[in-house]
This record gives C-alpha cells, structure tokens and sequence, in this order.
C-alpha cells in the first residue's frame, strides 16, 4: 500500500530525512517510533503530498506522490502535527468542508460527518465553535477531519498529543479498529503509546532507520545488549573464532576487516578479553568502539513513560 | 481545473467573511462613505443647475459629467483602501493556522484553492457594488442619466477593484501576518496608482510606459463610457499576473 524508497530532504544543507526506505501492506497498522527532530513530520508531509522529497521517492496506492499527487490524495487522511482547524467554524461545518474537499458525493456528506463525529466522539460538540474547544477537543476534531473521507491510507502525526488518558485509551482503541480496513501510519515519540497501537514500528533517528520490527522482536533485540566494533588490519579466522569463543559473547559478525560482536547484557568486562584475544592472535587491532547509534541509546532517548496531562480534554 | 473545488474553497472563504465582524465593518464603512458621497454630488450638481439656469449660462454638464464621473472615481479610491482589509487574512491566517496543510494536502490543485479565494472576496465586492445600484436607481427615477456610462463604470470598477483583490492576494501569499500583508497591498495598490504621476514629469517615452502601467490611467475611458479592449487586457492580465505570481510563491514555499 505504502512504498518509500531512499527517501531524502534537505532542508538547506541539512538533511531532515535521509535515505528511508520502508514499506506498509494494507490494512497494517505501522508506528513511527523516533525522538524529537528525528524526522517523522517531515517524512508524513512528504508522503502526503504536501512537500516533494529532494530524492527518492514514495508511492501510495500505486500512485507516485509527486507525480499522481491528487490520486494519491485522495486515497489519505492527514492529521498533521498542528490539528488544521479553523477557529471561527463549528466543528460540523469544519468537517462539512473537509468532507466537500475530498469530494465527497454531496448527498452522502450529512452521514459521513456523523460517521466521523461518533467515531471521534464529538457528537456533543458539533454546533460549537472550534476556537472555544480545548486542545484536546481540537486534536480529536483534526482527527475527525483525517476520518470524514474514509480514506484506504490514514497518516496520523502524534494522534493522541494533547489528550486526556481516558480520551487516550479511546483514540487508540479507535487507531486499532481502523487495521484491517485501512492502512495506517501514525508517529510518536513515546514507546509505549506505539506498542499499544501498532502491529511493526520504524524507529527513526536523525533522519535514518535504525530499526523495522514487531514489537516483540524490537523489545527482545533491546534486551540483547550492547554492539561493539572491532577493525583489525588482520581478520584471520582463528583470531575470529578465538572472540567467539569468550563467554559472555552472543554473535560476532564479520563485515571485511570489522568484526560487528553483539555481547549479552550485564557483561561488558568481556571488552577486555575481546581486546586481549585480539593482540594475542597479533590481528592488529585498529579501533575499538561501541556503535555509534545502538537501539538501545535510541530508546533511552524516547520517552517510556507516559505522563498523564491535565487539563486537557475539557471543553471551555 | 475543477468549478466544484473552486466553489468549495470560494463559500468557505465567503462565509468566513461573516463569521467576524470584519465584513460588516468593512459594507458599514462603504456605505457610508459612499452614502455621503453620493448625496453631497447629487446636491453639488442641482445646485449648480439651478445656477446655469438662472444665469443662463448655456448648457449645463450632463449627469454623467457632473454625478457619475466622480461618484465612480472615488469609488476606486475608496477600494483601494478597503481591498487591504478584504484580502489580507485570506493566506497568511491559513499559513498561521496551519490550516494551509489542510488545503494542499486535499484532492485539490492550488490553482482552484487561489481561484477560490479570489472568487470569495470578488462576490464580497461584488456584493459592495450591489448596493451602491441604489444610486443610478434614484438617478433614473428623478432625472434622465445615460445607461452607457453607468454600465462602463461598474464594468471598470469591477476590473479595478480586481486588481487590488489580486494584488491583495498576492502579498497574503508571502506572510504569515495579516497586517503585514494589508500594509503591503496597500502600498503596492497606491503605487500602481500613482505612477501616472511620475509619468507628468518624466520623458516622453518613460511617459508612455508609465502611463500604461498606471491603473487610473485605464479607468478614464469606462467612466466616459468608453469599453476598450486595451483597457480591458490590461485589467485582465494585472489580475492573472498577480494570481499566477501567488500561485508561484504557494508553490516555491513547498520546496524549501
Ligand atoms: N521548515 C523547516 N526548515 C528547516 N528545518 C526544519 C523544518 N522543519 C523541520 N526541520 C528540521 O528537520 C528535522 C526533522 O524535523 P521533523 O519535524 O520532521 O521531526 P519530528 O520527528 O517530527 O520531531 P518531533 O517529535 O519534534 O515532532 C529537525 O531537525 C527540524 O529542526
Ligand atoms: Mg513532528
């Protein structure tokens, strides 16, 4: 359904996003998984057609979303970082008119709306005026907005930012009843509220993918432990398996003269024996070091826990 | 290019005109000024009558020459000063609300979202020159005015006013603050204005070219009653340029 391949944007020199290849089948419900900055709005804007990439290239549907941009969006919903709402309307008008600008068929309108407000449970408010609502009502009404079409592909950034627990728990029980029928991306910054939706996570960071898996599969490699790289002058294969030999190691993979070695959590005197092994066998060693980016340092830059917010979700 | 997509954007942006008081503001202030301005011309005019009659001083200036001349000149002066407040929210508050991002990420090319939007505050001043009918009204139930140059002016003040929506538009385009556009257009509208002035002073051919750029300068023959196709493209083109540079700076936005 959603195929993206070396997608890149530069803003100026900088790039914001480099080089992300994924894909989502329909009905999937993906989570974009990545800290502040790390590119997640700039990749949904890209995808939703509402700016071009500086390469690559991304299609929706089958549809190319630079060359087919209004195929394509007509087959999204988008719920953008700031919820697109006018202050001056009522909500119902609000969704009246994003109903007519994805062409909804004018006598099927009235239905389609009351469709989005019972889902987003907004019924209540539909003849206030959207600037008196509180973020939490005018993040749900932005949600609303990406719903009135019933589009294949919904692409929602940081759906629940803004709500109330209890709103919380019934947008993403919302979010996964959604699988199945459409295809869903929504990003987020806090781990658990991705696990809690979703079926696979991205985990993004400055613009690059550093992880694509289930959740268990993400959570059990988090567990693993640590990364360490090791380039010698000599890859001999008796130094090789003299390291793999050390207790404490779980995989040590050879990428030319970089042994990649995975060792298992709680053990990181094993550094010196690896380093020692290594002098012994005379390999030469060259450089010592943990990856750069490990899963692990990732995470710790995402927030785990969630904080409940106050005020929200109470309409003035 | 879709009449229905034009439509969508034109009724938003049209109910939106009432949904603050701004267009209220903005119809009180015509009529009142225009109000004013009509029955001071009319009452100038009868006197001035009555002073050709009474002196015998041959014939008297027509209705045309002596109401609907001025009347529909000023009326072009007071648009430019109203057309600011028309259009200066139209896309700098949907870039300061986000709600831009709504717009272009819908099934809808730009072209239609800044066709509408002129479409909205056209059928505003559209509406403004609706009432002003009034005047003529009166005109032909007391005297004996020429229909040609009534229809001629509304016809060049319709054009005139345009050309400030579009320039209006245009400059809400770059910013994000109303007020910042309002200024703009306002400037920008005055200098096209005035320019035929510098054109007195300035050499014969500099004079020409000013003079065309001018948008006065194209008004005088629809207030004589007068409909020249020169005058008509060059209305015409003014309010393309100015929508296509809009959607050029729309477009150029996405890119950075
Ligand atoms: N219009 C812009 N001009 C210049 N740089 C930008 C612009 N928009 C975003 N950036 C930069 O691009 C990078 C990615 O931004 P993006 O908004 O995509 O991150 P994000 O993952 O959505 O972060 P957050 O969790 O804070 O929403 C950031 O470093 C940001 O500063
Ligand atoms: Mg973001």
């Amino acid at each position: 359904m959603i195929q993206v391949s070396h997608l890149t944007k530069f803003y100026g020199p900088r790039a914001a996003v480099n080089d992300l290849s994924f894909a989502v089948k329909k009905g999937e419900i993906v989570g974009f998984l990545g800290p502040n900055g790390a590119g997640k709005s700039t990749t949904m804007k890209i995808l939703t057609g509402f700016m071009p990439a500086s390469a690559g290239s991304a299609k929706i549907a089958g549809y190319d979303v630079f060359e087919n941009a209004i195929e394509v969006k007509r087959n999204i919903g988008f719920l953008p970082e700031n919820p697109p709402v006018y202050p001056e309307m009522q909500v119902g008008d609000y969704l009246v008119f994003a109903a007519q600008l994805h062409q909804v068929a004018k006598e099927k309108i009235r239905t389609a709306v009351d469709h989005a407000l019972t889902k987003t449970s907004l019924g209540d408010v539909r003849k206030r005026l959207i600037g008196n609502l509180s973020k939490g009502y005018r993040q749900r009404v932005g949600l609303a907005q990406a719903l009135v079409h019933n589009p294949a592909v919904l692409i929602l950034d940081e759906p629940t930012v803004g709500l109330d627990p209890k709103q919380i728990i019934e947008i993403r029980e919302l979010i996964k009843g959604l699988g199945g029928e459409h295809t869903v991306i929504l990003s987020s910054h806090i781990l658990p509220e991705v696990t809690a939706t979703c079926e696979r996570i991205i985990v993004i960071n400055q613009g690059r993918i550093v992880a694509e898996d289930t959740i268990d599969q993400l959570t059990a490699r988090i567990k693993k432990g640590l990364i360490y790289s090791l380039v010698v002058k000599n890859p001999a294969q008796e130094g090789v398996s003299a390291i793999r030999k050390i207790p404490g190691i779980q995989t040590v993979t050879q990428v030319g003269p970089k042994l990649v070695i995975e060792i298992q959590p709680g053990s990181s005197e094993v550094r010196d024996q690896i380093v020692e092994a290594a002098v012994k066998r005379e390999m030469g060693v060259l450089e010592f070091s943990a990856e750069k980016v490990s899963l692990e340092e990732i995470f710790l830059q995402l927030t785990t826990i969630e904080t409940p917010i106050e005020n929200a979700g109470v309409a003035v | 290019m879709s009449p229905r997509n034009v439509w969508t954007i034109a009724r938003k942006d049209f109910r939106t005109y009432f949904m603050s008081p701004i267009a209220y503001i903005i119809i009180a202030g015509f009529m009142l000024i225009m109000g004013w301005m009509f029955f001071y011309t009319l009452s100038h005019f009868e006197m001035q009558n009555m002073q050709y009659q009474q002196f015998n001083m041959g014939k008297s200036p027509s209705i045309t020459d002596g109401i609907i001349r001025p009347v529909y000149g000023n009326m072009n002066v007071i648009f430019l000063f109203l057309v600011p407040f028309i259009t200066m929210r139209l896309f700098s508050e949907e870039k300061k609300q986000h709600t831009i991002e709504l717009l272009m990420t819908s099934p809808i090319t730009l072209s239609e979202i800044i066709l509408g939007k002129f479409l909205s505050s056209l059928l505003l001043v559209v509406i403004m020159l609706g009432i002003t009918l009034v005047y003529p009204i009166t005109l032909f139930a007391t005297g004996n005015p020429e229909l040609g140059p009534i229809v001629t002016s509304y016809i060049g003040t319709l054009l005139l006013a345009s050309c400030y929506l579009s320039l209006g538009i245009f400059f809400s385009s770059l910013t994000e603050n109303q007020i910042v556009a309002g200024s703009l257009t306002f400037a920008s509208a005055l200098f096209f204005w005035l320019v035929n002035w510098a054109s007195q002073a300035a050499g014969p051919v500099w004079s020409e070219v000013l003079n065309y750029l001018s948008l006065i300068s194209h008004y005088n023959n629809f207030g004589q009653g007068l409909l020249n196709s020169s005058d008509v493209i060059y209305y015409l083109s003014f309010i393309g340029i100015g929508l296509f540079l809009t959607h050029r700076v729309l477009d150029s936005f996405r890119w950075r």
